[in-house]
């Protein structure tokens, strides 16, 4: 529509750069973390999740095998090892013998040390250090390497957080509250909604008034009257009062959605059924219920994030022991417990996003339109 | 595995009750008033004034007691002490408005109410406008989008890992401090530093509601008539003026509408504020205040005073919204 008349090339560049920066600023927090769950927990602390792809460097000191380990070789002594013995950290691409040059020599190297030794090492790690004479003291000589280490990844953090963390049980948990509290909200609210949109009786704009109106009462009031309500009623903290939770809170959406879309149906076709005798009830069952699929199906998504992704009405209304606890839950729990383990962090976020991300890749198209007929226009 | 034994069970009694319910009652109210013999018109009337609240029985209910019910409830429950137990008439509101914590709350919702809804709304503008015009606009609307169906527990274990702190000298492995260390600046532990905290948690649900913002707008932008385009380009219009003087006039009302939702969303954040900083440092906000006094303060009387105060904040765009939607109807 805007290239009526011909654009200037260097807009359209303008326009593809700060899209693209636009983008790149929307996805570079979540691609940080989802990288960071596949590190390991030592590289995750020591580098930045941007250097992953590179070789990581580090310098560690390492004490050489002490002087009465030696060996007699051909009539030198000899000491021989690898530094990796206790650290496995890679490769070694220099050494040294001094803490204020660590990385003086590259390997491979035949060097002459301070006390008159011959050492090299190896990038494999193996060292030799050789002496015409028996070497003296009791400690071992110091050397002083920088290995680089190769990236590495790893999917140790899931297998980690599904068992030890409880994650697969809270991955269960968050799975019995959102599938009833998504199925049971549609058909209520469809019956609601056709009479909301084709029938007619007083009080019918009162009610879709009172609809809109409650689409955005804070939940916040309602928890403690309910809470207060379920225990009384013997339902207490538990699946079916979140259940009915969710079911409620969703409902005005539902209404809402479905009532706009059923009015917008032709009213031809329910006109025709009328005259030919159908009653309500068939004319909703046969003709509205399938011709709403595509409002129904918005509506089923909505909810279904909604509850998948909620923390206050299962912090409320679930109980929070271990057991209990949904993903978002646990989550939170992790954030204060294990701040500082971002392999577990990272991971456990990332099995409690990826659902709602597939849902919402698969089912795009219906999210955009029940986004678009669910604001008040 | 009982759990799920539960909940399918659920799903069959709910579903099928429901259709048992509706179709029942068709019958039966068919029964009644059956639409033959001498007074088929009087009972076709008024089996057909019936139907309609058969229809809206079980909605009505659900929505009576887990809506209507708890305004009225909670309102009682603010003029009552901790337990509910003896009437205190405004104690609750008085203790509030001279206490410091709910003061801070107060003065961080109306900063995050200024700051979320303009910032998401002018990034969802731009996002619109910038994916509208190129070929791989559908794939950064969707990158955009993206964020929506996180949770707000996840957006905060995301952006806390961007806001990760460790002391100079080591390698920082936050990429805020990561940014600031490379334009030679000192790394920070941001999430304690006040004021500037809260603009850091802002920022979470900006990046949750732009996608939001851009998806409504986008398609009003769609929906302008070509005419007013072609006819401003025609005059020699430059893009940024047929931009903000042709499009944006155009759907003014739409920009209001993303505005007051996202103010309401705003309104009720509770979720990225407890998993952050659980309202330390300065950053409270009355949606985590009052979970904080209805679980760790075990009052039910402030809670619900505080969730009242959340109520009155809404209500004028509640109203709003149904003034807009009678309009429209009519």
């Amino acid at each position: 529509m805007d290239n009526i008349v011909g654009q200037k090339s260097s807009l359209t560049w303008l326009v593809n750069l700060a899209a693209a920066a636009l983008v790149l600023l929307w996805t570079i927090p979540t691609f940080g973390l989802l990288v960071s769950s596949f590190r390991d927990r030592d590289q995750i602390l020591t580098s930045g999740w941007w250097q992953s792809l590179f070789p990581q460097e580090a310098s560690v000191q390492y004490r050489a095998g002490a002087p009465d380990t030696a060996v007699q070789e051909g009539g030198v002594y000899v000491i021989s090892g690898n530094v990796f013995d206790e650290l496995a950290l890679g490769e070694v691409s220099a050494f040294g013998t001094n803490s204020r040059d660590p990385a003086a020599y590259p390997v491979g190297e035949t060097i002459t040390t301070d006390d008159g030794y011959e050492l090299t090492v190896n990038a494999d790690g193996s060292y030799r250090l050789t002496s015409a004479t028996p070497l003296e003291g009791t400690r071992g000589e110091r050397i002083f390497i920088t290995s680089t280490q190769a990236p590495s990844f790893t999917t140790e953090n899931f297998v980690k957080v599904l068992n030890a963390e409880g994650l697969g049980r809270g991955f269960l948990n968050t799975l019995t509250v959102s599938i009833p509290a998504t199925v049971i909200p549609i058909l209520i609210a469809a019956f609601a909604a056709y009479a909301l949109a084709w029938m007619e009786f007083p009080g019918r704009a009162l009610l879709i008034a009172a609809v809109v109106g409650l689409l955005v009462v804070p939940l916040q009031l309602a928890l403690i009257p309910l809470l207060q309500l379920h225990l009384k009623a013997g339902i207490g903290k538990s699946y079916m009062g979140i259940w009915l939770a969710h079911s409620a809170f969703g409902l005005p959406l539902a209404i809402y959605l479905l009532r706009n879309y059923m009015a917008g149906l032709p009213r031809d076709i329910i006109e025709s059924a009328r005259v030919d005798g159908a009653t309500d009830f068939q004319i909703f069952l046969r003709i509205i219920l399938p011709l709403s699929f595509p409002a129904l199906a918005s509506f089923a998504i909505f909810q279904f994030l909604w509850t998948w992704n909620d923390l206050l009405v299962a912090l409320v209304f679930l109980g929070s022991t271990q057991d209990q606890l949904v993903m978002t839950g646990q989550l939170k729990e992790l954030m204060g417990s294990r701040g500082g383990d971002w392999e577990i962090l990272a991971a456990s976020a990332f099995i409690s996003i990826a659902v709602p991300l597939a849902v919402f890749f698969a089912m795009q198209k219906y999210l955009v339109r029940g986004l678009l007929a669910g604001s008040v226009k | 595995m009982e759990q799920f034994f539960g909940a399918a069970t659920t799903i069959v009694i709910g579903v099928g009750g429901c259709l048992l319910y509706f179709f029942l009652t068709n019958l039966l109210l068919g029964r009644i008033f059956p639409a033959s013999g001498p007074n088929i018109s009087r009972n076709i009337n008024r089996a057909n004034a019936i139907r309609p609240w058969l229809f809206l029985f079980p909605a009505l209910i659900l929505l009576a007691l887990y809506l209507v019910y708890p305004l009225f409830w909670s309102i009682y429950l603010s003029v009552m002490d901790a337990n509910g137990r003896e009437f205190v008439g405004l104690y609750n509101y008085q203790w509030m408005v001279s206490d410091p914590k709910f003061l801070e709350s107060m003065r961080n919702n109306i900063l995050w109410l200024i700051v979320v809804p303009a910032f998401s709304t002018f990034f969802g503008l731009l996002a619109a406008a910038l994916t509208d015009r190129i070929r791989w606009g559908n794939f950064a609307k969707a990158m955009i989008f993206m964020p929506m169906a996180i949770s707000f527990v996840g957006a905060s274990v995301i952006w806390k890992f961007v806001y990760d702190f460790r002391p100079e000298g080591q390698n920082q492995i936050g990429l805020l401090n990561a940014i600031v260390e490379a334009f030679g600046g000192a790394p920070e532990t941001w999430l304690t530093h006040e004021i500037v905290n809260s603009f850091l948690l802002m920022v979470v649900l900006i990046w949750i509601q732009t996608g939001f913002a851009m998806v409504i707008l986008s398609a009003a932008l769609r929906g302008i008539p070509e005419e007013t385009v072609e006819a401003a380009i025609l005059d020699g219009a430059s893009p940024l003026q047929l931009f903000f003087k042709i499009k944006v006039p155009q759907i003014w009302g739409t920009i209001l509408v993303v505005w007051t939702t996202i103010t309401i969303t705003v309104l009720k954040v509770f979720d990225i504020v407890l998993a952050m900083t659980n309202g330390q440092w300065g950053t409270q906000v009355l949606g985590n205040y009052m979970y904080d006094w209805l679980v760790r303060g075990q009052d039910s009387g402030r809670a619900s005073a505080i969730a009242i105060v959340i109520m009155l904040l809404v209500t004028p765009i509640m109203i709003w919204n149904i003034r807009n939607a009678r309009k429209e109807m009519r």
